[in-house]
């Protein structure tokens, strides 16, 4: 398989059959634009949609989220040492959301996929190999 | 069990040894043969570099969890949370929120786009023979950093188990981790590596939950109580349970926080071993559900670490915990021998074992799994790609990273003879730093913008890599202090331990710029390949 992998970058006029890091798959015709094609399409638009609008603003929260905890440990102290019971105060709880946060999201984000994404990405699939 | 050191030392602790030499050797045992099981299905380069993609999610779950529960996480944030209390669990909740990046963003179009290793993905786009060197140098360096880590807890470990006798033990139990990690990836590839690894993730949790059951029972059950008990035995009272013990002395060590916690978040997604992974299973699907399981997995493993070091705390004392070894990469298995009955009880001795047996399994997966992807990296994008231009048989392939493989063993056997004082959590940290900076926006930039070029890329991979590398050197991580790697010189100009804050922004600022700058323009038909590719799985291998 290796022994065929193509050297040089592939020009732009490389049909999408010959991978850069792969043999040529049989039974790809050559279709130049093919993948411009399927990108522009409203499909894939959608596909893409569902998984940027959702993976995009969801990574700029929970990054925030952690670093909002990270800056409050270091320069709220006062905040974060305030006892709630006993020895447990609020840095041990944020500390905590933070874990049940990370649980939710990785459900939130699988159940969205499976019902969002899959089906759509999918569909792009199955209709690019019946084309070949 | 303050008196731990002495005994060993003294020769009273003949029993432990025979019985961690023992257990220690079933592992050995049972993981070659699980190996030498595993390289005789091994063939072609697809199960050397993938182990076939025949894992199953849940699989695949347990052995990224293998993978990434490191000396670093077991004796590393077990002791940083023993001596300085809360700032330790810092490292527990960087390490699981992390993932979070791979999940939503890399994951699932990686499985999808690439094919053995991270330069896959890259190859697709931009000019591959450039791209395949910088990301195949950053993998190897990533990799050792990694694999120092892993050797200062294994370091550790035997110093505490032979006692300070055992200087020349050291040495050898170092080599012999080197033998046996070379051993998993030369005969059994990803396949062989990827059981070890599950194997490994079982006994881990299994050994950790025994001691956080043990510990929490001594306390009834009641966390506020082991809290204040780690508190007042600390020295330090309330301040042992909030932040700033080991960050808040001033304005640097604030910062440097910062600058750990970055690193610690965007490290993840951009670690070669845990990236090629993500290509032992068979669909984009099986990608996100492994890493589901791994979340769950690791976040209640970094919960129980809560345990363990204030555990430690409370009924070890940072006290012996230094003692044996000023990093407090022990205090794991010293609380293991503590709540099995103490010193000189057997019921200690057998659980000192136990654990030390479990701690020595955790490094000899892990150095595996780095072993195994610098090797192909090293194989597959440097060797094949860029030296031989893709004139390579697959035989040649694999050959060469297995070559490669005794290389970086021999390289991580001798870094791991002489570092030994700094501690594995924070060593971590840097490879973390030098991943998130070197490889993460090259990855993200790759896979969904598509102005990125080849300039981009590099100025990107070697910005990071040079300038989080270079900021390391001049830390004080290296020289200046007589924690430091070389106490006696004094060249640490650069005051933050982590170099995350600067060296990621750089990072992705570069990788921007280089793309933005004339007289290079993405080709739009090739980024609508990948995209294209990389959201449905049209055509993965």
């Amino acid at each position: 398989m290796d022994s065929e992998e193509v050297a040089e970058t592939p020009s732009p006029t490389t049909t999408p059959a010959q991978r850069p890091d792969g043999p040529p798959r049989a039974g790809i015709p050559a279709q130049p634009d093919r993948f411009l094609a399927v990108q522009a399409s409203d499909e894939f638009g959608e596909l893409r949609r569902a998984h940027r609008s959702f993976a995009f603003p969801l990574t700029v929260a929970f990054v925030a989220w952690y670093l909002l905890y990270v800056l409050l440990s270091n320069y709220a102290g006062g905040f974060m040492d305030t006892v709630l019971v006993g020895n447990i105060n609020v840095a041990l709880v944020f500390g905590l959301a933070q874990f049940l946060t990370t649980f939710l999201i990785a459900w939130w984000y699988s159940r969205h996929a499976a019902a969002r994404i899959d089906p759509r990405a999918e569909a792009v699939k199955a209709r690019m190999e019946a084309a070949e | 069990m303050s008196h731990s050191l002495t005994v060993l030392a003294a020769g009273g602790a003949g029993e432990h040894r025979t019985l961690i030499i023992t257990l220690f050797s079933v592992f050995v045992a049972i993981t070659l043969g699980i190996t030498v099981w595993a390289g005789r299905q091994t063939k072609s380069a697809e199960d050397f570099y993938a182990g076939g993609r025949s894992f199953t999610g849940f699989q695949n779950g347990l052995a990224i969890s293998g993978d990434y529960m490191s000396a670093a996480s077991f004796l590393g944030i077990a002791g940083a949370i023993a001596l300085f209390g809360y700032d330790g669990f810092l490292y527990s909740i960087g390490f699981l929120v992390a993932w979070l990046v791979a999940l939503l963003l890399v994951a699932e179009p990686l499985r999808n786009s690439g094919r053995f290793t991270m330069a896959d993905v890259l190859a697709h786009r931009l000019a591959q023979r450039p791209v395949r060197t910088a990301a195949g140098t950053s993998t190897v360096v990533v990799s050792i950093f990694y694999l120092l880590a892993q050797m200062v807890g294994a370091g550790a470990l035997v110093a505490l188990l032979l006692g300070a006798s055992g200087e020349g033990a050291r040495r050898w139990i170092i080599v012999l981790v080197g033998l046996v990690m070379v051993l998993y990836v030369t005969i059994g590839g990803m396949k062989g590596t990827t059981w070890v690894q599950i194997v490994k993730a079982v006994l881990l949790i299994a050994g950790t939950l025994l001691i956080t059951v043990l510990v929490l029972n001594k306390f009834d059950w009641n966390l506020s109580h082991l809290l204040g008990a780690a508190a007042d035995k600390s020295g330090k009272g309330r301040a042992f349970l909030e932040p700033g013990l080991q960050y808040g002395k001033d304005g640097t060590s604030r910062l440097n926080f910062v600058s750990l916690g970055l690193a610690l978040v965007l490290g993840t997604a951009g670690l070669p071993h845990i990236l090629i992974r993500f290509y032992t299973v068979p669909t984009a699907k099986a990608a996100r559900t492994s890493v589901n399981w791994a979340i769950g997995i690791i976040g209640a493993f970094y919960l129980m670490t809560i345990a363990l070091g204030f555990g430690a705390a409370a009924l070890v004392g940072s006290k012996a915990i230094v003692a044996s070894n000023e990093s407090g990469n022990t205090a794991a298995p010293l609380l293991a021998e503590e709540v099995g009955g103490g010193a000189g009880s057997t019921g200690g001795a057998v659980l000192l074992a136990v654990i030390s047996a479990v701690a020595f399994a955790t490094i000899l997966a892990v150095v595996a799994g780095l072993t195994l992807a610098s090797s192909a990296s090293f194989a597959h994008d440097l060797w094949a790609n860029v030296i031989r231009k893709g004139a390579t048989g697959e035989r040649e392939e694999v050959l060469t990273a297995k070559i490669a493989a005794v290389v970086i063993g021999g390289i991580s056997i001798a870094l791991g003879i002489f570092a030994h004082r700094l501690n594995a959590a924070a060593l971590v940290a840097l490879a973390f730093a030098v991943a998130a900076s070197a490889n993460l926006p090259t990855v993200l930039y790759s896979l969904f913008w598509k102005r990125f070029t080849t300039r981009g890329a590099l100025w990107s991979i070697y910005g990071g890599l040079v300038s989080s590398v270079t900021l390391v050197i001049f830390s004080p991580v290296v020289s200046g202090n007589p924690k430091a790697l070389f106490p006696g010189m004094d060249f640490d100009w650069f005051p933050l331990g982590n170099p995350g804050i600067v060296s990621i922004p750089l990072g992705f600022l570069l990788g921007w710029l280089g793309s933005l700058l004339p007289q290079e323009a993405a080709d739009p038909k090739k980024y609508a390949e990948l995209e294209v590719r990389s959201l449905t799985g049209y055509g993965a291998h």
